[in-house]
């Protein structure tokens, strides 16, 4: 933008999100590695590293690594049990994966240069979808035809049953996408909030109070990043109720 | 109107229907904030029961926050899928 350029601020708040290849070229195809495979590829390995690494051990009193695994895991199993119900903890390793990959994604994406993979609306989308497309399935699976009793709420009169049927309809089909944009919408408002303030770093004469905001806001961002891979994986967990529970809910 | 003029008239209404989309943002935060207010006094009267109840709390403020998102996703839209 030149009208940018000519005034004294540079604020960018959307650079960061750009997609670039990483070994030269502008095309993107869908097997090009850019920026985004890479962090994906490094919240891979740093999980990988801290459960097999904090596992290796199994100290009776634990090592660092080893306690924040099984804080991790504790916390985890408790809340797929007390949602789900006792028939969801056999999908445990999938709520588990999800979670420790979208945690380590937003926490990644905190480190000053690194990109933030859950702040583009493709990552969140497949995650959500996936959600949708297993939690589907495995309803039709689990209860066959029965599955569809979820969206006919019998605790209702029968006079508005059909109504209540075409409002749950809905309901059940926008949930991938509250479910995906609420995670990206997240992550992008408040990194872009971050680089808005950075941005007013260059007036010498506010660039104390932008240094603490920043500081401030980064710790707000910490916990934004904890509790939306927390609300990620209990939407999880709550749509799999209705697969694996049946109808009520 | 010529065609560069309409253009730009078609530009300024998607802005300005972007501004007004995020209004609706406003009430997923009166929504949150009842969710949040009305937790935390339950939890005040009664702090013994509140560990238990920290789920069902999320899932009140997601939900809640999830006719917003729909908000900010039409602005989106607007802004850059029109």
């Amino acid at each position: 933008m030149s009208e940018h350029e000519s005034s004294g601020f540079q604020i960018h708040p959307m650079d960061q999100f750009l997609v670039k290849p990483l070994f030269g070229g502008d095309h993107i195809a869908w097997y090009t590695v850019t920026n985004v495979t890479m962090w994906m590829g490094i919240a891979v390995v740093v999980i990988a590293a801290l459960l097999v690494l904090g596992t290796r051990r199994r100290a009776i009193i634990p090592s660092r690594s080893q306690s924040i695994a099984e804080l991790l895991y504790g916390f985890i199993h408790n809340m797929v049990e007390e949602v789900t119900g006792h028939e969801g903890v056999k999908y445990f390793p999938y709520i588990m994966t999800l979670f420790l990959f979208v945690l380590f994604s937003n926490l990644l994406g905190i480190l000053p240069m690194s990109y933030t993979t859950t702040s583009q609306v493709a990552v969140t989308v497949f995650l959500a979808l996936s959600v949708f497309f297993g939690v589907t399935i495995l309803g039709f699976v689990r209860n066959g035809a029965g599955f569809l009793g979820m969206f006919w709420v019998t605790s209702a009169p029968l006079a508005i049953r059909p109504m209540l049927a075409m409002i749950e309809v809905i309901s059940y089909f926008v949930r991938p996408v509250s479910h995906s944009v609420r995670l990206a919408g997240n992550m992008m408002a408040g990194h872009a909030v971050v680089k808005v303030i950075a941005g007013f770093a260059s007036l010498a004469l506010v660039s104390p109070v932008v240094i603490g905001s920043i500081t401030a806001l980064l710790g707000l961002e910490l916990l934004v990043a904890v509790v939306q891979a927390y609300v990620f994986t209990i939407l999880t967990c709550v749509y799999l109720r209705d697969a694996v529970g049946g109808a009520h809910h | 109107m010529d065609l560069a003029a309409a253009e730009q008239f078609a530009q300024m209404g998607k802005f300005i229907g972007a501004g007004l989309a995020t209004m609706g943002l406003g009430g997923a935060g009166i929504g949150v904030g009842i969710v949040a207010g009305n937790f935390l006094s339950g939890a005040l009267r009664n702090p013994s029961a509140a560990p238990s109840q920290m789920a069902n709390f999320f899932v009140g403020i997601a939900f809640a926050e999830a006719l917003g998102i729909f908000a900010f996703l039409i602005a989106l839209l607007l802004m850059y899928a029109v």
